[in-house]
C-alpha cells in the first residue's frame, strides 16, 4: 500500500510543483512558487522574503468566553456588494462569518473579500498624519496638519483661484462621504472634482445614458439567473467580480445558458464559456456591427420592439452594410461563421444579455463602444425583461454610488449637470445662496484666442479629468482653459498609478506645489516622485471602520454599520472632510441641516439631506431606516427577483437595497427598481418605461414611444416629461396636496407650470404621477442614434497606437480637438507613430486587466498579507511563439519598453497561450518599482505594501475618448525583450 | 454519525482563492504555510480547470499509517487530526500523502521541520474544544461551535462542498443531473475509495 500511495505521491508532486500537467503550460502561481517563492510543500518551506511576512502577535485570535457581537458591512473591494459580517470581542475584529442572507452574496466571498479583515487589522495602514519634510516622512498631529494643509490651500486659492486645485474623491467612499466631497468642490468653487469612474465606466455612463435615459446596469447580477444567453465581451468575471459568477454559472447551470466570452484573452471566464472568440484587442465595433450585420441579414431583430421603443435604428442599418463578415474578419481577425452563431444565439436563444466591464469601456472609443453594445441588445429586444439587459459590472465597491452622487467634472450630484437649474436646485437643497456659490468660482481671462468666461459660465463648465490631471499642471498656461495650471492636489481613496503615462505623471506630482493624500494606505503617490516638501499624507479609515451606504453595480444601496472604530490614529473620511470645511472656513454653511457629533457628521443625516435632494435619479426614497430595515431582513428577499414578499411588515414588497430609481418621499414606499425600463409592470412595482430626455420630435419623427406603456399606465402611448403644466393639461393638478403646492409655488414663483419632477423638493409631481400608473420622467424611445455625440452612430477608429498603417489609413481616430479644458490630440499622435513606423519597433499588442487577489492600483490589497501571499511579483503574459522569438523563458526577467517617453519595465515572463500571438498582456495592480528601481524606501516606515511591482501605466500611453477622456488603458503597443539579469 | 467529507466541483471552481484566504484568516496560518490551495491545470487553454485542495481526511489515511510517532488519530466525524506535541517532523507523512497535504513550518533537514501542520477541517486538535491553546496551534474549532470548515462556506460559486458525504453526494449529484455534465467528484477515489455515480 505504501508503494502504491508512494507512486501516486511522485506524481501529485509533480503537478504541485512544476507544470500542471505534462502538456500544460504552468499556472501563473505555480511559475512564481518556482520562481523562488515559496507556497508549502517539501520543496518549499515558508521562505520568507520581501515583505517579511511572520505570524502576527499584534492580529488577535477569537478570545473564547469573551462576549462576540456581529456587525454587517459591505465588502469594500468589487461592486458586486457582498455583505461581511464580522465577529467583535471588546472592539476588536476577531472573526468573520458567512452571510447567508445576504441575496447578492447568499455567503459567498473571493479572495479578497475571505480576506478583509485583515485591511482593517493589517499593520501595513498609514497610522498617523505625515508631512515630507526634507525628504523624509514626519509623523504630526491632526490639528497642526489641517492648519498647514488648510493655509496652503487658501494661500493657493488668493493667488491663483479655486481652479487652481484639482480635487480626486473615491469610489471607495459612502454613498455619504461622495456626496459630501461635491459638496465641498462646489463650495470650495470648482468642478475640477473626479473620481475612479473616470477610468472605469464613464465611457457606460456617457454611452448608455445617451441611448436609453440611466447610465447604470439595466438588470442585476441575480437575474442572469433567468438569462438563457450570456455574451461577455470585455469582462473577466472570474477574477473581477467572482461572486457573479455564482449567478452567471447559476444561469447556464439551469437554463442550460449559452455562456459567450468575447475577449483577447482566453480568461478564467472563458474557461467556464460555452464558446470563446478571440478578438484582436480594440475592435470591439466592428465586432458588435458584425453581429448586428448576421442579425439583419437573417431578418432576427425584434421589429415590434423596435417599432414601439427605438429610435432611428434604420439609419443604424446603413452604417451595419458596411461591416461585412470579410471586413470584420480583416479588422478583428474574427471568422464570421463564428460571429453568425453568436448573433444567432444573442437574437434567437432569449432573454439574452450583454456583460462588459473595462474591456469595452477604457478605450479610446469608450463610449462608441458602449453604445455598439446597446444597438445589439436594442436590435434584439433584449432590454427591460428578466434576463435581458445591459449588465455593466463596475468595479469598485462604491463607484455606483459615487458616480451617481457626483464625483464628476461634468455634474453636481445625481446627474443634474452643472447648469443654472442644476446649481439653483441645490443650492435650494443645501438652502445656501446661489449667488454666495456663484461667488466662490474663478473668472476666466481671454486666452489665445478663446473667449473671457465669467464666474456663473466657469461655474457651469466641466472641470479637469483624473486621466489629465498631471498634463494640467505641466501644460504651458496659455494651452489650459481656466485661470491658472494645476498647482495643488487632494487626493482621498485614489491611487497614482491608475492612469496611463507615469513618467508624465511623476513630472505632474513634483511640479505641484502642493500635495494632500487622504487614504488607508499611504499610495504609490508616496513613492512615485522624488519630491521633497509640501506633501501630506492623512490617515482615512476603510469604509468597513464607519456607518453609511454604498450602491453596488445592480443600484441597490446597502448601509453598512461600523465594525470597529477606526484603526491608528485615523479618521472617517466624514470627521477630515468637516475639520477641511471648518478650516477653510465654511462649515456652518456646508453642514447647516446635517449634526456634527464630536466633529463626525452624522451619516444618516447626510443621507437624509441626499433623499431631499435626490429625484433625479430616485436617491429619494432610500431613507437609512429603510436601508437598515433591509440590511436586518436580508432573508426575506428573493434570490432571483431581489424581492421581498408583499406582506413582510417591515420590507413588504421592496427589492433588496431599494435600487435606484425608488421614487417619492421614503413614506410612499416605492419598491424601488430591479430592472430599468421593464413595461411589464406598474410603476409602483418598479416598472420603467425608457426616459424621454432627448426632445420629443426629431427630423420629423417622433422620440415618444408609440402604443407601448408600463402595466396600468392612464396614459397609452408615449408621453413626455412631466412639469406642473403637464399635470394641468391633464387636471391632475388638483391632486397635489397643498403642503406640496407650497414648496412647487417657492420653487417656481411666477412660473410653477415651469417647476419638474427633477427640481420639485416636495416630491408632489412624482407622487400625483406614480399614482396614476405613468413615469414623471417621460416615455420615450430608446436612441439609435445619439445625434449629441461625435460618433452619432459608432464607427470603427484604431488605437492611437495601432499595429496596422493600413487601418489606420481607413479607420482613423478623431480629429483633434479640446475636451474639458484640455487639447486632446490624439489624431496627431496617431499619424506620428505611424510616421515614425512605432509597430515596427514595437510590434506587440499590449493590454491590461485585474487579477482575483488585487483591486484597482492595488496598494491597499498587497498590503494584505493574505491576499499578498498569492501573487507575489509583477508579471506580463506572452504568447509562446512570441516569446520563442525573443528566447525569453517561462519566469525569466524581462524588460518591457513601451512607445512613449523612452519608458520601460522590468518584470517576470508569463509564457501563456492564454494570449494570443502577437499580444502581451499585464495585470494593473501593482506599483512601488519604477523602471526597474525599486522605491520601497520612500514609503513611510511600516506602511509600505507588502508585495511592489512595477506599474502597467508605466507603459500604457496617449489616448482619451472624445466624451469622457477616459484613458486608453486596454491598447496599446510594446516590446519585451529578455533582461540579462 | 456524519462522516465529513471535502468534494470539489471543478465544473464550478473558477480559482478565486476565497477557499485559500478564508482558511488563512481563520486560522491566521502564516506565511509560506497553505492548508489549502487552488490546483489548475491546462492553465490558458481550452479545457482549464481548477480544483482546490487540502486534506481530504481519508478513509484509510495513508499519512496515519506511516508516521513513526503515531501522532495521527480520527474524530467520529471522519477527520483526520493530529497531535503537534507528538509530531516530530520527520516529513513521511508529506510523502505519503496523495495530496500533498502537510505543511512544515522550517527549512532544515533531518527532523528538524517543525511540527507539520494541515487542514483540521476546522475541528482543531487534541486540546481542549475552542481554547487559546487549541487555537494556537491548530485555528480555531468551528465544528464544535456547529459549523462547516470556513472554506467551503465562504466558497465563491459553492464549487467546494464540506459536510457529510451523503448529503455533498447528494447535492453533487443534483448537479449533474440537472446541468447534464459533471467530471467527477475528484479526488474521491483516492480517498474514499468512492466516486458518486450519477
Amino acid at each position: 500500500m505504501l508503494i502504491r500511495q508512494g507512486g501516486r505521491t511522485r506524481r501529485f508532486l509533480g503537478t504541485i510543483n512544476a507544470a500542471a500537467t505534462p502538456d500544460s503550460t504552468v499556472d501563473r502561481r505555480t511559475f512564481l512558487r518556482r520562481s523562488g517563492f515559496a507556497a508549502g510543500g517539501l520543496g518549499a518551506f515558508a521562505a520568507l522574503s520581501i515583505g517579511m511576512v511572520t505570524r502576527s502577535e499584534a492580529v488577535p485570535g477569537p478570545a473564547p468566553g469573551e462576549a462576540t457581537e456581529r456587525r454587517k458591512n459591505v465588502c469594500t473591494h468589487c461592486s458586486v456588494g457582498c455583505t461581511v459580517i464580522a465577529e467583535v470581542q471588546n472592539g476588536v475584529w476577531t472573526g468573520q462569518e458567512p452571510a447567508w442572507d445576504s441575496p447578492i452574496n447568499r455567503g459567498s466571498h473571493c479572495a479578497k473579500g475571505a480576506a478583509i479583515r485583515e485591511i482593517v487589522q493589517g499593520e501595513r495602514r498609514l497610522k498617523y498624519p505625515m508631512k515630507l519634510v526634507n525628504g523624509r516622512w514626519q509623523r504630526i498631529g491632526w490639528d497642526q496638519a489641517i492648519e498647514e494643509i488648510g493655509d496652503k490651500l487658501q494661500t493657493l486659492r488668493e493667488e491663483s483661484g479655486a481652479d487652481s486645485v484639482f480635487w480626486l474623491g473615491s469610489a471607495k467612499f459612502t454613498n455619504e462621504a461622495a456626496y459630501l466631497m461635491r459638496k465641498l468642490a462646489a463650495f470650495w468653487g470648482t468642478n475640477s472634482i473626479d473620481h475612479q469612474a473616470r477610468i472605469c465606466h464613464s465611457t457606460t455612463v456617457a454611452g448608455v445614458a445617451n441611448t436609453w435615459g440611466y447610465g447604470a446596469q439595466t438588470n442585476s447580477y441575480n437575474d442572469l439567473r433567468n438569462s438563457k444567453t450570456m455574451i461577455i465581451m470585455g469582462g473577466n468575471p472570474a477574477e473581477a467580480h467572482p461572486i457573479s459568477m455564482q449567478h452567471i454559472l447559476a444561469g447556464k447551470e439551469i437554463n442550460r445558458a449559452n455562456v459567450i466570452v468575447i475577449d483577447p484573452r482566453f480568461t478564467r471566464t472563458a474557461a467556464h464559456a460555452t464558446m470563446y472568440v478571440r478578438l484582436r484587442p480594440g475592435t470591439d465595433i466592428p465586432v458588435l456591427m458584425g453581429i448586428m450585420w448576421h442579425v439583419v441579414r437573417n431578418g432576427w431583430e425584434d421589429t415590434e420592439f423596435l417599432n414601439q421603443r427605438v429610435y432611428g435604428m434604420d439609419q443604424v442599418r446603413e452604417v451595419i452594410e458596411r461591416y461585412p463578415p470579410e471586413e470584420v474578419e480583416r479588422i478583428s481577425g474574427v471568422k464570421g461563421d463564428q460571429l453568425r452563431r453568436v448573433a444567432e444565439l444573442l437574437a434567437t436563444q432569449k432573454p439574452a444579455t450583454l456583460i462588459w466591464c473595462m474591456g469595452q469601456t477604457q478605450k479610446t472609443v469608450g463610449t462608441a463602444n458602449v453604445r455598439a453594445s446597446c444597438l445589439a441588445l436594442l436590435l434584439t429586444g433584449n432590454v427591460g425583461k428578466p434576463g435581458t439587459g445591459a449588465n455593466i459590472f463596475r468595479g469598485h465597491t462604491n463607484v455606483q454610488g459615487a458616480t451617481d452622487l457626483g464625483l464628476d467634472v461634468t455634474s453636481l450630484p445625481l446627474y443634474y449637470g452643472l447648469t443654472e437649474v442644476a446649481w439653483k436646485h441645490w443650492a435650494r437643497v443645501w438652502e445656501v445662496d446661489y449667488e454666495w456659490l456663484e461667488s466662490r468660482f474663478d473668472e476666466v481671462p481671454a486666452k489665445v484666442g478663446r473667449k473671457p468666461r465669467s464666474r456663473r459660465e466657469n461655474m457651469e463648465t466641466p472641470g479637469i479629468t483624473s486621466t489629465r490631471w498631471f498634463d494640467a499642471v505641466t501644460m504651458p498656461e496659455d494651452v489650459i482653459d481656466q485661470a491658472t495650471r494645476i498647482r495643488g492636489m487632494v487626493v482621498m481613496g485614489h491611487g497614482g498609478n491608475t492612469v496611463p503615462r507615469i513618467p508624465d505623471a511623476v513630472r505632474g506630482v513634483e511640479a505641484l506645489d502642493v500635495l494632500v493624500v487622504v487614504d488607508p494606505h499611504p499610495t504609490s503617490f508616496a513613492s512615485m516622485s522624488a519630491r521633497k516638501d509640501n506633501f501630506y499624507l492623512l490617515p482615512a479609515c476603510t469604509s468597513l471602520e464607519m456607518h453609511g451606504s454604498r450602491t453596488a453595480s445592480n443600484r441597490s444601496l446597502q448601509w453598512g454599520e461600523q465594525i470597529v472604530q477606526p484603526a491608528f490614529e485615523s479618521k472617517n473620511d466624514y470627521e477630515i472632510m468637516y475639520l477641511l470645511a471648518r478650516k477653510l472656513g465654511f462649515a456652518d454653511l456646508m453642514f447647516k441641516n446635517i449634526k456634527v457629533e464630536n466633529n463626525v457628521p452624522v451619516a444618516e443625516d447626510i443621507l437624509r439631506e441626499i433623499n431631499r435632494g435626490g429625484w433625479s435619479t430616485g436617491y429619494c426614497g432610500q431613507s437609512p431606516e429603510r436601508l437598515k430595515a433591509h440590511m436586518r431582513n436580508q432573508d426575506k428577499f428573493d434570490i432571483v427577483t431581489l424581492r421581498a414578499p408583499k406582506d413582510d411588515p417591515e420590507v413588504g414588497g421592496d427589492y433588496y437595497g431599494l435600487p435606484w430609481p425608488c421614487w417619492g418621499k421614503p413614506e410612499l414606499r416605492h419598491p424601488g427598481s430591479a430592472i430599468l425600463y421593464n413595461t411589464d409592470l406598474h410603476v409602483m412595482d418598479g416598472g420603467s418605461p425608457f426616459r424621454a430626455r432627448f426632445g420629443l420630435v426629431r427630423d420629423g419623427e417622433t422620440l415618444l414611444a408609440e402604443d407601448s406603456f408600463t402595466a396600468g399606465s392612464e396614459l397609452t402611448d408615449g408621453y413626455p416629461e412631466f412639469t406642473v403644466g403637464v399635470l394641468k393639461k391633464l387636471g391632475w393638478d388638483a391632486d397635489l396636496r397643498p403642503e406640496e403646492l407650497e414648496i412647487i409655488q417657492r420653487i417656481g414663483g411666477d412660473e410653477i407650470e415651469r417647476v419638474s419632477w427633477a427640481v420639485d423638493l416636495s416630491g408632489g409631481i412624482q407622487r400625483v404621477c406614480l399614482q396614476h400608473g405613468v413615469m414623471h420622467y417621460g416615455n420615450g424611445k430608446a436612441r439609435a442614434v445619439a445625434w449629441n455625440l461625435p460618433d452619432p452612430i459608432p464607427v470603427h477608429r484604431e488605437p492611437i497606437y495601432s499595429p496596422s498603417v493600413e487601418l489606420v489609413g481607413k479607420y482613423p481616430t478623431r480629429p483633434d480637438e479640446r475636451q474639458f479644458r484640455m487639447p486632446n490630440n490624439g489624431f496627431s499622435i496617431q499619424k506620428a507613430a505611424i510616421e515614425r513606423n512605432t509597430a515596427r519597433q514595437f510590434p506587440l499588442i499590449l493590454s491590461s486587466g485585474r487579477l482575483v487577489e488585487y483591486e484597482g492600483g492595488g496598494e491597499e490589497t498587497r498590503s494584505n498579507r493574505w491576499l499578498a501571499e498569492l501573487q507575489q511579483e509583477m508579471f506580463i503574459e506572452i504568447n509562446p511563439a512570441d516569446a520563442g522569438e525573443r528566447g525569453i523563458r517561462d519566469g525569466q526577467w524581462v524588460w518591457v519598453y513601451g512607445p512613449e517617453s523612452q519608458s520601460k519595465a522590468r518584470m517576470r515572463a508569463l509564457v501563456t497561450d492564454r494570449v494570443g500571438r502577437g499580444v502581451a498582456w499585464m495585470p494593473f495592480h501593482f506599483a512601488g518599482f519604477y523602471q526597474g528601481a525599486d522605491l520601497r524606501g520612500r514609503y513611510p516606515q511600516g506602511a509600505d505594501p507588502i508585495v511592489l511591482g512595477e506599474s502597467a501605466n508605466t507603459i500604457t500611453t496617449y489616448g482619451y475618448d472624445p466624451v469622457t477622456n477616459m484613458h486608453e488603458g486596454k491598447v496599446t503597443l510594446c516590446q519585451i525583450e529578455a533582461a540579462t539579469s | 454519525m456524519a462522516r465529513m467529507k471535502f468534494l470539489c466541483d471543478a465544473d464550478r471552481c473558477i480559482e478565486c482563492n476565497a477557499c485559500v484566504t478564508a482558511c488563512k484568516n481563520e486560522h491566521d496560518v502564516p506565511w509560506g504555510i497553505n492548508r489549502r490551495r487552488v490546483i489548475t491545470l491546462n492553465d490558458g487553454k481550452l479545457g482549464e480547470r481548477s480544483i482546490s485542495m487540502a486534506c481530504m481526511h481519508c478513509e484509510d489515511a495513508p499519512c496515519a499509517a506511516v508516521c513513526p510517532v503515531d501522532c495521527f488519530y480520527r474524530t467520529e466525524d471522519g477527520v483526520v487530526l493530529h497531535s503537534k506535541d507528538m509530531c516530530i517532523g520527520c516529513g513521511y507523512c508529506f510523502y505519503a500523502c496523495p495530496f500533498g497535504a502537510p505543511q512544515y513550518p522550517q527549512v532544515g533537514n533531518f527532523g528538524s521541520r517543525g511540527k507539520m501542520d494541515k487542514c483540521t477541517f476546522c475541528a482543531g486538535g487534541p486540546e481542549e474544544d475552542s481554547t487559546a491553546d487549541e487555537y494556537r496551534k491548530y485555528g480555531r474549532n468551528r465544528l464544535a461551535e456547529g459549523k462547516l470548515p470556513l472554506c467551503a462556506e465562504m466558497c465563491s460559486t459553492k464549487s467546494l462542498l464540506a459536510g457529510d458525504g451523503e448529503m455533498i453526494a447528494q447535492i453533487y449529484r443534483e448537479r449533474v443531473r440537472q446541468r447534464g455534465y459533471g467530471s467527477g467528484a475528484w479526488g474521491w477515489r483516492t480517498a474514499y475509495r468512492s466516486d458518486i455515480a450519477v
